[in-house]
């Protein structure tokens, strides 16, 4: 929820990025602070998983301008898996398979490295087991998929939903879903809703990026931002997304000049 | 190559070959023509020797591998000598097997070794056993391995003293799986281990081949090995074979495997030790309907090299191979893969396939793979095909943004990539220890 006295998680400022010569994004502007849902929408290509991706410091791109302060610190100095470990988590639109790793092995790796490093308890694997069937319950999960490689053969549905899983067990501050719902059926979506509500706390925050304003009917955002050609054009409440759904995107450039420019 | 300095490696073995032959065989007190036939194999093995060149980059078959450091080592065959205690040989031992046959520098070690099942399985020490079942032994030593172009398994026999010999009767199974260790623990010396496996009609067991040093970090030595697999009619051999010699060692090994009527051999085959290693295994399908499934990994780094040959013979119809095998290559290692599938023209129906994927841990790694089919016959069915790549990045990615460190991440793929061959492997407690070796040597790296 929104509170004006919260405090700043992530403070990007004109944020410039390319890969391979090309530049994805022209300068976006984003403040998340704690307690505070985020949607991101806009058209294809619009650079929004490009923006996911950096957040999470993906090799693929070179940021040529701006500043990413994550909890007062700079997030562009610090590798992925500093980032994670500092809390920063993305749900990928595209879930990768990684044949050979035990969903179970790799789960409990990941975890047990995060607590590590934030000074807490690590889990053996017979606690661990206890400790994610229990997460898994939440998600209605079916455990088998413990025992089988990550994401390997999985459904599209099923692979957004272990990304989600990875959520609830890391507990990131900041949590980036990249179109978590597409793929998913309408009961899936709102168990992984319930899910996401369930994590999100006053002292955590989360961006989501979607397509559609279903989802938001169940994780209802304090603010809805507008991505064209890798910068944000327009925000507003979460009535912004319903607007959108009903006069699609060129509805937008009529008044795009008031606009523009305007952040969280 | 150097023409002197190879005459120089195998006249200093063939100056050692009279010594040989008063060895153990010969000193028994039973008469002279009971290992008769276990002379004249020699005789002709050592005939065979003289004739045949060190093969060199120019061979084919050698065109990845140059064991002309080898020629410059006048490594002797070693000599029965301390025979190491049981507290620095049992951690060795593999939990789930009752008969174990342990071999020291190629020499049988019974107060190692541990046969549980004699009076159902004819299991020893090729010296007890030339005598006390020759016609068993006779009728199956050196049929199967092929001597006439292969200079190391003549070698081999020409200085073969003594050897595993395990002999499954008809109708037999065998529930758990045996033992072969060679420990090797003499540095410069040559070590002559020979195995002579036989199922016979319907029977079944498990079968681990085990290469070891007993310091990681003793001298150079040089390991020649032969095995030979004989599977009579519907007959089935898990084979494990286990190459972890220490690093400074070379190992020369040639395994064949003779498959008669709807037998099915299973074999995995793991290469972690040695400077220079060099595997040749030989299947042949003598009769119909019968399977192998092949499955290997080579796990090497620093200047290690290990050279995987298989020769897959399709002789007959209606057989089926699988195989797959899997080089990783760190520092400046180099892994060599040659998969040689013959399809004869009447073995119509043969169903084969192959698949060589390889991973390349460092730029200065090399892995070369090569398929080679020849085949003769129309109504067949082979599938093949290799791949020689690199950790995924987007893989890498993915786990470095769940927190883990480039290395733990690489680790884990690493392992996994090797973990598909040791899944395969049918003994728990083995599986679960080489799964731990392979995990430690990828975390070293
Ligand atoms: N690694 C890359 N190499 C080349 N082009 C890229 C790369 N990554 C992104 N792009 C391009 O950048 C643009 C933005 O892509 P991005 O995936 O960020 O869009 P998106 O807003 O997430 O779209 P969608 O809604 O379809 O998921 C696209 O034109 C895409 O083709
Ligand atoms: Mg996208």
């Amino acid at each position: 929820m929104k509170n004006e006295n919260n405090q700043i998680l992530l403070d990007v400022q004109n944020l410039y990025a390319s890969t391979q010569d090309t530049e994805i994004l022209k300068g976006i502007n984003l403040t998340v602070k704690r307690g505070e849902i985020h949607a991101v929408m806009g058209l294809n290509g619009s650079g929004k998983s490009t923006f996911a991706k950096v957040l999470a410091g993906h090799p693929d791109y070179t940021v040529t301008q701006g500043k990413i302060q994550f909890e007062q610190q700079d997030l562009l100095a610090l590798p992925p898996e500093e980032r994670a470990q500092a809390g920063v988590f993305l749900a990928f639109q595209y879930p990768i398979e990684i044949p050979g790793v035990a969903n179970s092995q790799f789960l409990r790796l990941a975890y047990n490295t995060i607590q590590s490093k934030r000074g807490t308890d690590e889990l053996d694997p017979l606690e661990f087991d206890d400790f994610v069937r229990g997460k898994m319950k939440l998600l209605e999960m079916n455990p088998d998929f413990l025992d089988r490689s990550v994401n390997e053969g999985f459904s599209g549905g099923e692979k957004k939903r272990n990304e989600i899983l990875q959520m609830a067990l890391l507990e990131p501050k900041l949590g980036v879903l990249d179109e978590t719902d597409s793929g998913l059926d309408i009961d899936a979506l709102k168990i992984v809703a319930k899910g996401v509500n369930h994590l999100s706390t006053e002292q955590n925050a989360m961006i989501l990026i979607t397509h559609y304003q279903r989802l938001l009917d169940h994780i209802v955002p304090d603010y809805v931002h507008v991505m064209e050609a890798g910068r944000i054009i327009k925000t507003g409440g979460k009535e912004l997304a319903l607007e959108l759904e009903k006069h699609g995107y060129d509805w937008l450039h009529g008044d795009r000049q008031n606009n523009a420019g305007i952040s969280a | 190559m150097n023409e002197s300095k190879n005459i120089d490696y195998l006249t200093c073995l063939f100056k050692s070959l009279p010594a040989q032959s008063n060895g153990s065989l010969s000193q028994d007190t039973l008469p002279e023509d009971q290992k008769l036939w276990l002379k004249r194999l020699r005789a002709q093995a050592i005939d065979k020797a003289g004739q045949l060149k060190w093969p060199t980059v120019k061979d084919e078959e050698w065109r990845f591998t140059d064991i002309s450091p080898l020629t410059r080592l006048p490594f002797k065959p070693a000599k029965a000598g301390h025979v190491p205690g049981l507290s620095e040989t049992q951690p060795l031992f593999i939990e789930e097997t009752v008969n174990r046959l342990v071999f020291i520098d190629g020499f049988f070690a019974p107060e190692l070794s541990s046969i549980a099942d004699e009076n159902q399985l004819i299991i020893g020490n090729l010296d007890t056993l030339a005598t006390r079942h020759a016609h068993t032994v006779s009728t199956h030593l050196g049929q199967y391995v092929q001597s006439q172009q292969n200079l190391f398994t003549a070698l081999n026999t020409a200085f073969l003293h003594d050897g595993a010999v395990v002999v499954v009767p008809q109708n037999t199974v065998v529930d758990q799986p045996v033992h072969l260790l060679f420990i090797a623990t003499q540095a410069e010396t040559t070590h002559y281990p020979r195995s002579l496996i036989v199922g016979e009609a319907n029977s079944q067991m498990t079968v681990v081949e085990d290469y070891v040093a007993l310091q990681a970090d003793n001298g150079a030595y040089i390991t020649n090995s032969v095995a030979e697999f004989k599977l009579a009619a519907n007959a089935q051999i898990q084979h494990i074979r286990l190459q972890r010699e220490n690093v400074n060692a070379f190992h020369l090994a040639n395994c064949a495997v003779s498959l008669d009527y709807a037998s099915r051999y299973q074999a995995v085959n793991v290469a972690m030790g040695a400077k220079i290693s060099r595997f040749n295994l030989d299947i042949s399908f003598k009769e119909e309907a019968a399977e192998c499934v092949i499955d290997g990994l080579a796990l090497i780094t620093d200047e290690q090299l290990a050279d995987t040959h298989t020769c897959i013979d399709h002789l007959k119809p209606n057989c089926t191979s699988n195989q797959q095998h899997k080089c990783i290559a760190d520092g400046k290692a180099h892994a060599v893969f040659n998969g040689k599938i013959i399809v004869r023209p009447n073995a119509q129906k043969t169903n084969s396939s192959q698949s060589s994927r390889n991973l390349l841990l460092s730029n200065e790694a090399q892995i070369d793979t090569k398929p080679q089919l020849e085949i003769f016959a129309d109504d067949v069915k082979c599938a093949h095909g290799a791949t020689v790549g690199q950790l995924d990045k987007e893989e890498v990615f993915y786990l470095k943004s769940r927190g883990l460190s480039e290395l733990a991440a690489r680790n884990l793929l690493t392992y996994a990539f090797g973990a598909e061959i040791l899944n395969s492997i049918p003994v728990a407690s083995l599986k679960h220890t080489l799964e731990q070796t392979v995990l430690n040597q990828t975390r070293s790296c």
